[in-house]
């Protein structure tokens, strides 16, 4: 007898091989498992407030464009005639200083930490990008001001793109296509950028610190590959310090060979 | 190639909110971007019009138009995108700007001078001194241009508002640059500039180049340290902290070959962009990617993880 | 900027006027531009050398 099936329920009998659906939520679900999207432990070397500057950044990102799009609701011109429009501009102008300055911290960690290593280079190259796709961002909403700063920025900027022939099809002089550069086209790329940047990050998880010397670099080496044979062979998840009561260990794909 | 021996931890776990993180950074970054906000506001210096401009620097702008008109001007010169008049930068052999073509015309004679006038209503004498100047020979015209030009350098401003400048031969030119001035300052000039094409437009490019071209969004920029030999690019009007990170865009232009260079721009993209690129592969840079091993900042960040190492060992 | 604006929401200190720049052979920075480097450099120092809250239970975590 058929059964009608339940919304959301998998597909009775054996799913096509070739479904989309299926395939993008597999590879999806293999490279980040709930618990490794959402840890709710990371590891004791997470001991430093240089780790902050990070969530800061994207702290600083929200507040950017929870201020933009009160701007954004209001029209260019609203915030030159009100007290409240100026107030909302001039938080969208100094949260903009505070993710630049805060970028830079984590820049600047992340650099003197190597977080590269160990399969992270996409991490650091989508760090990088974000922070040069954040300077036309920034441009475009400078230009779209509506003032005198507007007018001597664009006719300077200009120069620079016209001399590499960006400036056939970018005109920092023209204000509509500046303004939807500004709210829309550019705030979605360096979103975009921050989410796969994050997800690397949750992938690959935060990179260890550098072995103090060879020597201990050789036992820590020899410990961890002791302990994982010992584990293989017992079919259990390697071993390790036990979690306090309550802390999920993360999925053991973190552990795993670093994939780059 | 120095090896990458980092290893996949194998160590503890502490518990470790990470929504509560983000959700405290997002209120305590709000509370500083609010608490700058009442402590500072932000800078809204008013923008400069054709009106204004004309009005204060009737000179400058006689000037500056008649340059627009004889095709001297820096937008009239100036090349792609704008127009064929100029090679507009290079890197050797390496044409970009030329190449990437004339995407936004504009012909400063007919778009600044010629069509804004033949707009002016109820003006027999200004209609027939654009003919005349029209109808001139390419030759007389830039004897005209040339002569009225070297004479507005001894020009007054007489008591209508009008330019006047020692006798000489001059043509029509000098009725037409008073007929400019005039509608420059009765603003009807910036409505004609922006408008010209279409009723609706956000396109300022025609009035800002031509007030570029002229004396005064230089000498407003100067007032607030925004020139580019002033490292303007990273500064903002006022006293309010600027664009700091682009602190090495504007340190280029400051020293040689870049300063004196008539491709100053394109040397300085390339130079950036080359940096760009490097920046982003720093993974892959020998020499660079090894700094953080040989100044050994890391003990500092990790020196909780190295002492609970060391007293475990 | 409306005067109803300044007066409502009006800022503490005002930085509408020209700002002070520090010259130095052909180096030329505005001193707010400075003061935000400087506390950049400051900032990640404290970063660094500031103890991160937790160090108790990540004792407990290790043992």
């Amino acid at each position: 007898m058929s059964v009608a099936p339940t919304p959301g329920a998998p597909a009775t009998g054996a799913p096509k091989k070739t479904s989309w659906t299926t395939r993008t939520r597999e590879v999806a679900v293999e490279n980040l498992p709930p618990e490794k999207l959402l840890p709710d432990s990371q590891p004791v070397y997470v001991a430093s407030w240089i780790y902050v500057f990070g969530v800061a950044s994207i702290a600083s990102l929200i507040v950017i464009i929870a201020s933009g799009s009160i701007l954004a609701l209001k029209g260019p011109a609203w915030w030159h005639y009100t007290g409240i429009g100026l107030f909302f501009n001039s938080t969208h102008l100094w949260a903009v200083e505070l993710f630049f300055f805060v970028m830079v911290v984590h820049l600047w960690g992340k650099y003197w930490m190597a977080a590269w290593r160990g399969g992270r280079k996409r991490v650091w190259v989508t760090g990088a990008i974000t922070f040069i796709v954040a300077i036309p961002c920034a441009l475009t909403g400078y230009v779209s001001q509506q003032n005198f700063d507007s007018q001597w920025i664009s006719t300077q900027a200009k120069d620079g793109l016209n001399s590499m022939g960006i400036g056939a099809f970018f005109n920092v002089t023209n204000f509509g296509q500046m303004y939807s550069y500004h709210v829309l086209l550019l705030p979605l790329a360096v979103v975009g950028l921050v989410t796969a940047h994050i997800l690397l990050v949750r992938r690959h998880g935060v990179v260890p610190p550098f072995e103090l010397d060879t020597a201990r670099a050789g036992d820590a080496a020899r410990a961890g590959d002791a302990a994982r044979a010992g584990a293989a062979s017992q079919s259990s998840p390697p071993e390790r310090t036990p979690a306090p009561s309550g802390v999920e260990r993360p999925s053991s794909a973190a552990d795993g060979a670093p994939r780059s | 190639m120095s090896r990458d021996d980092t290893k996949p931890w194998g160590g503890a776990y502490a518990p470790y909110d990470l929504v509560k993180e983000l959700c405290i950074a997002v209120g305590v970054i709000a509370l500083l971007a609010v608490l700058l906000t009442v402590l500072f506001s932000s800078p809204d210096d008013k923008p400069s019009t054709v009106a204004q401009w004309s009005r204060t620097m009737p000179v400058d702008f006689v000037t500056t138009a008649t340059a627009e008109l004889e095709g001297t001007s820096t937008t009239a010169a100036y090349g792609p995108p704008y127009n064929h008049n100029g090679e507009g930068q290079h890197i050797a052999f390496v044409e970009l700007q030329k190449w990437l073509g004339v995407s936004h015309p504009i012909n400063t004679a007919n778009d600044y001078v010629i069509d804004p006038l033949r707009s002016v209503p109820g003006n027999p004498a200004l209609q027939s001194a654009i003919s005349t100047y029209r109808a001139a020979p390419a030759k007389t015209q830039k004897e005209w241009t040339e002569n009225y030009s070297k004479a507005l350098e001894k020009a007054t401003v007489g008591p209508n508002g009008a330019v006047i400048v020692p006798a000489g031969s001059y043509g029509p030119v000098p009725v037409m640059m008073n007929g400019l001035l005039a509608l420059a300052q009765s603003g009807g000039l910036d409505g004609a500039l922006l408008t010209s094409s279409q009723f609706y437009q956000t396109d300022y490019t025609k009035p800002l180049l031509f007030m570029a071209d002229g004396g005064l969004l230089a000498a407003r920029a100067e007032e607030q340290h925004l020139l580019g030999d002033q490292w303007g690019m990273m500064n903002e009007t006022g006293s309010y902290p600027g664009q700091v990170w682009l602190w090495l865009y504007t340190l280029w232009y400051q020293v040689e070959p870049f300063k004196a260079s008539a491709n100053a721009d394109a040397l300085v993209m390339v130079v950036m962009g080359v940096l760009s690129l490097l920046f982003i592969c720093v993974p892959l840079l020998p020499g660079v990617r090894s700094i953080p091993r040989w100044i050994p900042i890391y003990k500092l960040i990790w020196r909780e993880q190295y002492r609970a190492e060391q007293s475990g060992a | 900027m409306s005067s109803v604006g300044t007066a409502v929401l009006g800022a503490v200190f005002n930085l509408n006027h020209p700002a002070h720049v520090v010259h130095w052979h052909f180096f030329q920075m505005s001193v707010s531009n400075i003061l935000v480097i400087g506390l950049m450099l400051v900032v990640f120092a404290l970063a660094i050398a500031l103890p991160f809250p937790g160090a108790a239970r990540r004792r407990e975590s290790r043992s």
